[in-house]
């Protein structure tokens, strides 16, 4: 993995400070052309990474891609699925039932189809193969090297102790789309543990980190504890505490446990990419 | 270890039960629901006993509490039973559909000493907390005006019956998004005495409304607004919000930050003259397992912790979120008679 990932939350209106720039935000990426300015930008410091949610306007982006494959032919996107609220909001709406009915492709009351044959059978995992092939369809010819779970996803599954579903998941990953998979998680020391009792060694994680245990549950002593202990390949998201911390400072955090590999880091303005890209990696 | 079950497994029961599983103090059980599909998903997965029956399930296995978090209708009969069984009850919003019943299950509860608390969220949030503290302490004296708020993508086109499109049932963005502004105004500010100008206004849904607007007066004569719209797809997701003016400046508050005018400056908070911002970073409640936001688990942890040192919910008990229910009341009667008068 490069130790630069560039994520996608600043385009999506997602702030974890300030819902006001939030929506700022929205106001100024109405446009994909204004995402693929940023994104050039980003490529031209040598950036080869995006780590985005499966949202809809990603697709827009992957068609630009695809229609540009000698500018875009190095770049790596790591798909993260599901978009959250986009089932959230039909769940609250629809029901589970009704969810399932809209996002699992094909007539599910059909038993000649794929979905159909899943759901009257009662197969979960089927379900689960039916959804990601879904949600990967806009990568179609994109480099994914590595494919997460979103950490609403992966922490549900953690806190019902469904832990087979990850062996599933990772095994579905591999076998299809010849990637890695890796995990976001608001709760990284208990999710390795997970993985570790279902039989999934050194896994990509994708957790907070910062100064302050800003969104790392259960303290910052046991994330650090496993940062210098434990064998996974941490990826650190967060590291500014949603603003709360300076770069310099934040990353200068970082460099104090080797074992992380990647950052994950959002910016719109190619100042802050390029201190952000520079930081990273004279500590990483 | 405290034993506990979860009653309905949508959004929020499933939400629940991991936030459950997950506390180091809880053993979960058992879980219920009417969903063939999703019991057999607990079935393969999980190590947790399924029930269809609720009854059957408090009958079988023994527990310290239940969380029910079934579609409104279901409260009443659900909460009483369990009552009944000497189970610690925790609740999902809004409480309870008619006043009367929520009244006998407030009285049930309390006087049989079970712990019983109702999922307003938002009270575990630190900005919301901070706004609390700020106007029990005066910064912004005497308090003259209000505009409680929340806005998001729920219903967004034209769309077919669930129970949510059914008002009876507590469908509506009344009962789901309005309730929790008005449980904040009512906890933070002041408890409503009157609703005023209530308008109820369906926008995609068929028989509910999707926005609410008013005015609530409060029982010191401090009135302000209501504006609450589960139809603006300008908003990612459910955006609350809380503006309180005073006589010495004005708060605006969110779930993640809290804005703060003052015309004096309050010394003993250490707050200049001038805008000063502050950030949930400051606020976040610590939690062992985070599952969509600390308020969730914070609030689970609250219930358990009151479980564990016998005592009753300080924060969402039953009371709290029947008078959110007595308010809804009021803003159904007012819509009414705006109707039959206009």
């Amino acid at each position: 993995m490069d130790k630069v990932l560039f994520g996608d939350n600043q385009f999506f209106a997602v702030n974890h400070a300030s819902d006001e720039k939030a929506r700022a935000q929205s106001i100024r990426f109405k446009e994909d052309a204004a995402i693929i300015k940023v994104l050039d930008q980003a490529i031209d410091m040598g950036i080869n990474t995006l780590m985005c949610t499966t949202h809809d306007r990603i697709a827009n982006i992957c068609d630009h891609l695809r229609a540009n494959p000698t500018r875009y032919k190095n770049f790596n996107i790591y798909p993260c699925m599901p978009y959250a609220h986009k089932y959230a909001n039909a769940v609250t709406e629809l029901g589970i039932m009704g969810t399932i009915k809209q996002y699992v492709p094909g007539n599910i009351f059909s038993t000649f189809a794929k979905g159909g044959f899943a759901f009257l059978n009662k197969d979960f995992i089927g379900l689960m193969e039916l959804l990601i092939d879904a949600e990967m369809k806009m990568f179609k010819g994109i480099n994914t090297p590595v494919v997460f779970i979103q950490n609403v996803l992966t922490d549900m599954i953690l806190g019902l102790k469904m832990y087979d579903v990850f062996k599933e998941y990772d095994a579905y990953i591999r076998k299809k789309f010849n990637s890695e998979p890796g995990y976001i998680t608001m709760n990284m020391p208990r999710l390795l543990d997970a993985l570790n009792s279902v039989g999934i060694e050194n896994p990509i994680i994708c957790s907070s980190i910062n100064k302050i245990g800003f969104r790392m549950s259960g303290g910052i002593e046991i994330y650090e504890k496993y940062l210098r202990e434990k064998q996974f390949r941490p990826i650190a998201m967060q590291v500014l505490a949603a603003g709360a911390l300076r770069p310099k400072e934040a990353i200068g955090y970082l460099g104090k446990f080797p074992k992380i590999e990647s950052v994950l880091f959002g910016a719109s303005s190619k100042e802050h990419i390029q201190e952000s890209k520079e930081l990273i990696e004279a500590n990483l | 270890m405290i034993k506990g079950a979860i009653i309905g497994l949508g959004k929020m029961g499933i939400s629940h039960a991991a936030i459950v599983g997950a506390h180091p103090d809880v053993e979960m059980v058992a879980v219920c629901d009417t969903s063939s599909l999703v019991l057999d998903a607990f079935k393969k997965f999980s190590k947790v006993n399924t029930y269809s029956d609720y009854k059957e399930m408090i009958e079988k296995v023994s527990l310290d509490f239940v969380l029910i978090a079934t579609p409104t209708r279901f409260h009443y009969s659900m909460v009483k039973y369990a009552i009944e069984k000497g189970l610690h009850v925790y609740c999902e919003k809004p409480f309870s559909l008619t006043t009367l019943e929520g009244e006998e299950l407030c009285r049930l509860a309390n006087s049989k000493e079970l712990v019983n608390q109702v999922g307003y969220h938002n009270h575990f949030i630190g900005t919301f907390r901070e706004l609390k503290r700020l106007i029990n302490a005066s910064v912004l004296g005497e308090v003259i005006h209000f505009v409680g708020e929340a806005y998001g993508p729920v219903v967004t086109k034209d769309k077919g019956n669930t129970w949510r499109s059914k008002p009876e049932e507590g469908g509506g963005c009344l009962y789901d998004y309005s309730s929790h502004v008005l449980n904040l105004i009512q906890e933070i500010i002041g408890r409503p005495v009157k609703a005023s100008g209530s308008q109820l206004k369906s926008i995609y849904s068929k028989g509910v409304e999707d926005a609410v607007y008013g005015t609530l007066t409060l029982a010191n004569g401090v009135s302000g607004l209501l504006s609450v719209n589960w139809s603006d797809e300008t908003y990612r997701k459910m955006s609350t919000s809380i503006t309180v003016i005073g006589k010495n400046g004005k708060i605006i508050c969110d779930a993640t930050e809290i804005k703060i005018f003052l015309k004096e400056p309050v010394k003993k908070e250490g707050l200049d003259k001038g805008w000063t911002t502050k950030y949930i970073t400051d606020f976040a409640i610590p939690v062992d397992f985070y599952l969509r936001g600390e308020e969730y688990s914070a609030q689970i942890d609250h219930f358990i912790g009151c479980i564990k040192n016998k005592k009753m919910a300080v924060i969402n008990s039953f009371e709290q979120g029947l008078y959110t229910d007595k308010v809804i009341e009021m803003i159904i009667a007012d819509a009414k008679k705006q109707l039959i008068n206009g």
